[in-house]
């Protein structure tokens, strides 16, 4: 832009960070470039490709022009250095994962993740070598207990889902930087428009892009944001980033790509083997979702504060939690991360327990009952019967999925269709 | 003048304007980022020199090396330098002693020399230091973006393909 001085603000880069015309067509829109392969420009461009030695595109599991628009917007939006787009959200935490540790490693997360992500972490991870301790965001301490010399990592959720959680980044960024580990943040439930991790410590952000990104609940997909804050060589606990790679003719990918080598690892390495690649088709439909971000998200917001006051009035629930309300527990933490809005999930409890929770959700007739959030549409679950079922009673509760709790994702319908529709299936 | 900060158009003004470019400390080794810049620049239309003392005659990239600055036969407009921070003072007097001044004096990302910017500076070049011209050639041409990394820049111009190739860009003139 002309003024080099003004940054565009965050409603423009939604819509023009990552996407100039087209340069053969002069497409506006950003074309999906539907295809697998790209052609060379000759044999020597080919070769410089493959060791990565110049920008291009060889195969659509690495880069593709759609896929690449989305990364640079979710980058620029975060502002971060790089991203890179992938096929969902647990896709991009096996990515991230997979290029920090090794067999052996500790991963220090946040017990009150997202119930997927627990059993992701419990499972599939194990399964890995790579063990799970978990520490409680209420209680920094239990981060600071949990370091150990086998930590790579600290990973939490911003707004963790789905008990309303707003996690103090700035403490436990302390932790992770006195124990010289990246800290991972998901993103996913607050947006770029909502929080900044990047402000608050955070190295490296993950976005479940299925939810507030695309935002219509048409497509899954993830991306992995690189914040360019990380030194990767200064310890040698990171070899995929600080040692010569033998199938990059010996290129150390931090000293190579410098500020932004995370994001390049991720995809030259780990989605190369991985596989986990995001179809141009759903890029395109996240790029579309993004463009309304902001006005979403403020919708979202403001029909949620009233979904809250509405319940906590009600005499059948027992409790309300969302941190946009100015008596819950998580407000000031809300106030200091997420200024513009506590997000659009809301927990609360129901006198009648577990029964009353199945109740609501079968006669609800505009909510949805399913397993999504982030959705223009409004959305209504029973974790301990669905979502969170895997766990154990324990686990539930510790997540906050206890028997009487469900779970709002508040859609963009109008706000009195909205509590209509609860108070009737509340009856 | 301040090198914490360089705007897009100081950069492109230098991008759009040199032609010839020396690489000093350039290898030939796979695995060196000196290698890609010098390959790179030469594919986006820059005459570019690769400067190395033990392989003067001998090939870089496909582009002939020379041993000194002094022994490139054309004017040079620019330097991209390629050496520890300490060794700048050195490279600038080698490129103060030339009998054509270049232009630009460049510092490679990671490659801070204050003293050496200001002196380089008083001899009327430009200083760009701690940044690389492949990257930023990458981030203003929008290239850079096929790697989904943030350029920092939106346009609602076209974008400009180099004549002869499908996958590569060109700068835009502002």
């Amino acid at each position: 832009m002309a003024n080099e001085k003004r940054e565009p603000g965050f409603a423009t880069l939604a819509i023009h960070a990552g996407a100039q015309p087209d340069p053969t067509t002069g497409a506006r829109a950003t074309p999906i470039y539907q295809t697998t392969s790209f052609v060379f420009d000759d044999v020597d461009h080919a070769a410089s490709l493959f060791a990565l030695q110049t920008f291009g595109n060889i195969y659509t599991r690495i880069t593709n022009p759609t896929n690449a628009v989305l990364e640079e917007r979710v980058a620029a939006l975060e502002g971060g250095t790089a991203a890179l787009a992938v096929a969902s959200g647990h896709a991009a935490q096996v990515n991230v994962f997979q290029t920090l540790l090794t067999p052996g490693d500790e991963i220090i997360a946040s017990k009150k993740l997202y119930g997927g992500s627990i059993n992701q972490l419990n499972h599939a991870f194990k399964s890995f070598g790579w063990n799970v301790v978990w520490a409680d965001p209420d209680d920094i301490g239990s981060f600071e207990r949990a370091v150990t010399k086998n930590t790579k990592v600290i990973f939490v959720e911003s707004i963790a889902n789905p008990g309303g959680i707003i996690t103090d980044l700035e403490a436990i960024s302390a932790v992770a930087k006195k124990a010289g580990v990246p800290f991972v943040v998901d993103n996913t439930l607050a947006s770029p428009y909502l929080c900044n991790p990047f402000k608050h410590g955070a190295d490296i952000i993950v976005h479940s892009a299925t939810k507030y990104l695309g935002g219509h609940g048409n497509s899954i997909a993830g991306v992995i944001v690189d914040g360019g804050s990380f030194n990767w060589t200064a310890s040698g606990r990171y070899p995929m980033l600080s040692e010569p790679r033998p199938e990059y003719a010996g290129i150390k990918i931090h000293e190579t790509f410098g500020n932004f080598a995370f994001a390049i690892a991720c995809r030259v390495l780990g989605l190369r083997d991985l596989g986990a690649a995001l179809s141009p088709f759903n890029a395109f439909l996240i790029l579309t979702g993004i463009e309304t971000l902001p006005l979403r998200m403020r919708r979202h917001c403001d029909n949620t504060l009233k979904v809250a006051e509405y319940l906590k009035n009600h005499p059948k629930v027992s409790w309300v939690s969302y941190a946009g309300l100015p008596t819950d527990k998580y407000h000031s933490l809300a106030q200091k991360y997420c200024p513009k809005g506590a997000g659009a999930i809301l927990t609360f409890g129901l006198k009648g327990g577990y029964e009353a929770g199945i109740k609501l959700v079968s006669e609800v007739q505009l909510f949805s009952h399913l397993a999504n959030i982030g959705d223009t549409r409004s959305l209504i679950i029973h974790p301990a019967s669905t979502t969170h079922r895997q766990l154990t009673d324990e686990q539930k509760i510790q997540a906050g999925a206890g028997p009487d709790v469900v779970r709002l994702s508040i859609g963009l319908e109008d706000i009195e269709d909205i509590i209509a529709d609860l108070d009737q299936a509340m009856g | 003048m301040n090198h914490d900060h360089y705007d897009d158009s100081y950069i492109r003004g230098i991008l759009n304007t040199v032609k010839n470019i020396a690489i000093v400390g350039a290898s030939a080794n796979e695995s060196r980022p000196s290698l890609f810049v010098t390959k790179y620049l030469s594919e986006r239309g820059y005459n570019v020199f690769p400067i190395n003392p033990g392989r003067g005659g001998e090939l870089t990239g496909g582009l002939k090396t020379y041993a000194r600055l002094a022994d490139v036969p054309e004017r040079i407009d620019m330097v991209d330098a390629f050496r520890r921070s300490e060794d700048i003072p050195k490279v600038l007097d080698e490129v103060l002693a030339l009998p054509s001044r270049p232009m630009v004096f460049w510092m490679q990302q990671g490659i801070c020399n204050d003293e050496a910017a200001a002196k380089a500076e008083a001899a009327g070049m430009k200083v760009v230091m701690n940044r690389c011209p492949k990257i930023e050639y990458g981030r203003l041409s929008g290239e850079i973006g096929w790697v989904g990394v943030n350029s920092r820049t939106i346009s609602s111009k076209r974008q400009q393909r180099i004549l002869g190739g499908v996958q590569r860009l060109r700068l835009n003139k502002e």
